[in-house]
C-alpha cells in the first residue's frame, strides 16, 4: 500500500507544479483559437459515444484480464 | 468476475473524459446492446440524459440493465446454466467554475449475488490558453460479493482508482490524450462459484475440480496514449496504445486503429483492435494435485490471451438545425448502428467440452458478435 501511495504522489506532484505555474505562466498557445476549425469538427471528437464507449470498454473488461488507461470507459455487459 | 468487472466500468464511467472550462451537451441516448458469444448471450437497454442546469452545472442519470443467460464454457465444464439480471442506476453532476470542471458521480448497482456502491470525484483544469486539460481523479468502491446458494456467504471488497489525465491539442489537426490509473483491490476477489482443475489419478476423465482461491489484494497500473488526426480530407484516424500491469504478473499491451469518414448525413467507422497478455502468475489450466499451490486460478481472462476486435460503424443524423425542420427542444438528432467482432485465442486455457484425453484437450477460443443501436438527441 505505501508502494503505491507513493507512486502516486510521485504522480501527483509535477502536476500540482505544472498546475501552479499555469496561473501565472505567459506561454503563448501555439494553436490560436481561430485556428481550432478542424479540431472542432464532430470527427475529432474524443468521446462522442459515451454511452457506447462505456459499454464497449466494459465488454472488454469482462474479457481480458487488463482495465483502465483508457480516459473514458464504463457501463455494459457482463459476460463470461 | 461478471459483477467485478461492471463494478469497475461503474468506477471508470465517472472518468469520462471532458474538456474543462465548457460542460458537456445537453443529450439523451437510449441503446440496445447484445453480447452473442461463447453461449452466453446478454442484452439490455442503457439510457442516459445529461442537462444543463444554469450555466455552470449539468446533470446526468444513467439507467443500465444487462439480462445474462449463460452456458459458457466455464459453466457448461463445472456448474450448471444460469440467467440473471443486473440493474445499474448512476447521477453525476458537472461544477463550472472559471476554467475547472469539479465533478461527483454515484453509481449502484444491483444482482441477486452482488451489491456495489461506488462514489467518485474529478477536477479538470484547462491550462496554457486551453490547449493543455489535466483532470485529478478519485473513485471509491465498496462492493458485497453473495451466493446466491447460500444465504449466510457476504464478503467485502472495496477498491479505490486514481486517476490523472492530460488532453493535449498538439497542432491545428492533431489531439492527443494520456491517461494513468492506478487501481487498487483488497477483500474477496474470486468468484465464488468458479473453480480450479487438478490432476486425478483416481477420476475417470483424469482430474478434478476444487475451488479456486485468489490473493487478497490487487493493485494495477495502466497508461493509455491516443492520438486522432485530421486527415487532408475530411475524415480522422486515430491511434491508441495502453500498456497495462498489476501485482498478479498480467501484463498487457493493447493498440487499435480507427477510421474516421463522414459522407453527407451519415459518419461511417472501421477500427481494428489487438490485445495480448500474459497469464496471472496463479493461473494454471491444471495444477498437479490438490491445493498445489498457495494461490489458484482458472478464470480464462487471467490465462495468457491475445484477442482479435473488427468494427464497424454506420451513424446518420436524421435531425439537425442546420435546416428548417426541429422537433420542438431537440435540435439535432442520430441513429447509429454497429457491430464488434471479437475473437479471443486463450493461450492456456483448455477446451474440455471436446472431451480429449488429459493434456492433449484444444486450446479454447471465443468468437463473439457485439451489436448496438442507439439514439442520441441533443438539445
Amino acid at each position: 500500500m505505501n508502494k503505491v501511495i507513493s507512486r502516486t504522489v510521485r504522480l501527483l506532484l509535477p502536476l500540482f507544479a505544472i498546475a501552479a505555474l499555469s496561473g501565472c505562466s505567459s506561454i503563448e498557445p501555439w494553436v490560436k483559437p481561430y485556428e481550432r476549425d478542424k479540431l472542432a469538427d464532430p470527427i475529432m471528437a474524443l468521446d462522442g459515444d459515451p454511452v457506447s464507449t462505456a459499454y464497449i470498454q466494459h465488454v472488454f473488461e469482462a474479457r481480458e484480464g487488463a482495465r483502465g488507461g483508457e480516459g473514458a470507459a464504463g457501463g455494459g455487459c457482463g459476460c463470461n | 468476475m461478471i459483477r467485478r468487472v461492471l463494478t469497475f466500468a461503474a468506477l471508470l464511467m465517472a472518468f469520462s473524459a471532458t474538456h474543462a472550462g465548457v460542460l458537456p451537451d445537453d443529450r439523451a441516448d437510449v441503446l440496445y446492446h447484445l453480447y452473442d458469444g461463447g453461449g452466453v448471450q446478454i442484452d439490455g437497454p442503457s439510457v442516459l440524459v445529461r442537462k444543463k442546469a444554469g450555466k455552470s452545472l449539468s446533470f446526468v442519470g444513467n439507467y443500465y440493465v444487462d439480462m445474462i443467460s449463460s452456458a459458457s464454457i466455464d459453466v457448461v465444464t463445472t456448474a450448471s446454466p444460469y440467467t440473471e439480471e443486473r440493474k445499474q442506476w448512476s447521477l453525476g453532476m458537472d461544477y463550472l467554475r472559471g476554467n475547472t470542471t469539479m465533478r461527483v458521480n454515484y453509481t449502484t448497482s444491483e444482482e441477486s449475488d452482488f451489491d456495489a456502491e461506488t462514489v467518485s470525484f474529478s477536477v479538470s483544469q484547462d491550462m496554457f490558453g486551453d490547449l493543455t486539460t489535466v483532470t485529478l481523479s478519485y473513485a471509491l468502491g465498496d462492493d458485497l460479493v453473495r451466493r446466491s446458494d447460500d444465504p449466510t456467504f457476504k464478503r467485502p471488497l472495496d477498491r479505490q482508482i486514481y486517476g490523472v489525465g492530460f488532453t493535449q491539442i498538439l497542432t491545428k489537426k492533431l489531439i492527443s490524450s494520456l491517461n494513468i490509473e492506478t487501481i487498487t483491490e483488497e477483500g474477496y476477489l474470486n468468484n465464488p462459484y468458479r473453480s480450479v482443475r487438478y490432476f486425478d489419478a483416481g477420476s475417470a476423465s483424469g482430474y478434478s475440480f476444487e475451488p479456486e482461491l485468489y490473493p487478497n489484494t490487487r493493485t494495477s497500473n495502466a497508461v493509455g496514449l491516443r492520438l486522432r488526426y485530421f486527415l487532408p480530407y475530411r475524415a480522422a484516424l486515430e491511434g491508441e496504445y495502453r500498456f497495462f500491469t498489476d501485482t498478479w504478473d498480467i501484463e498487457g499491451h493493447t493498440g487499435s486503429l480507427s477510421y474516421i469518414h463522414p459522407w453527407k448525413d451519415f459518419t461511417f467507422t472501421g477500427k481494428f483492435r489487438y490485445h495480448d497478455q500474459t497469464g496471472a502468475h496463479f493461473y494454471r489450466d491444471l495444477f498437479p494435485g490438490p491445493q498445489a499451490t498457495n494461490f489458484r486460478g482458472r478464470d480464462k481472462e487471467l490465462s495468457a490471451l491475445t484477442s482479435y476486435t473488427f468494427k464497424l460503424q454506420a451513424a446518420y443524423e436524421f435531425l439537425n438545425d442546420d435546416g428548417n425542420d426541429t422537433w420542438g427542444f431537440i435540435k439535432r438528432a442520430k441513429v447509429t448502428a454497429s457491430l464488434n467482432i471479437l475473437s479471443v485465442d486463450y493461450h492456456e486455457f483448455s477446451d474440455l467440452t471436446a472431451q480429449e484425453v488429459i493434456g492433449s484437450e484444444p486450446l479454447y477460443q471465443l468468437d463473439a458478435n457485439i451489436f448496438q443501436i442507439y439514439f442520441s438527441f441533443f438539445y
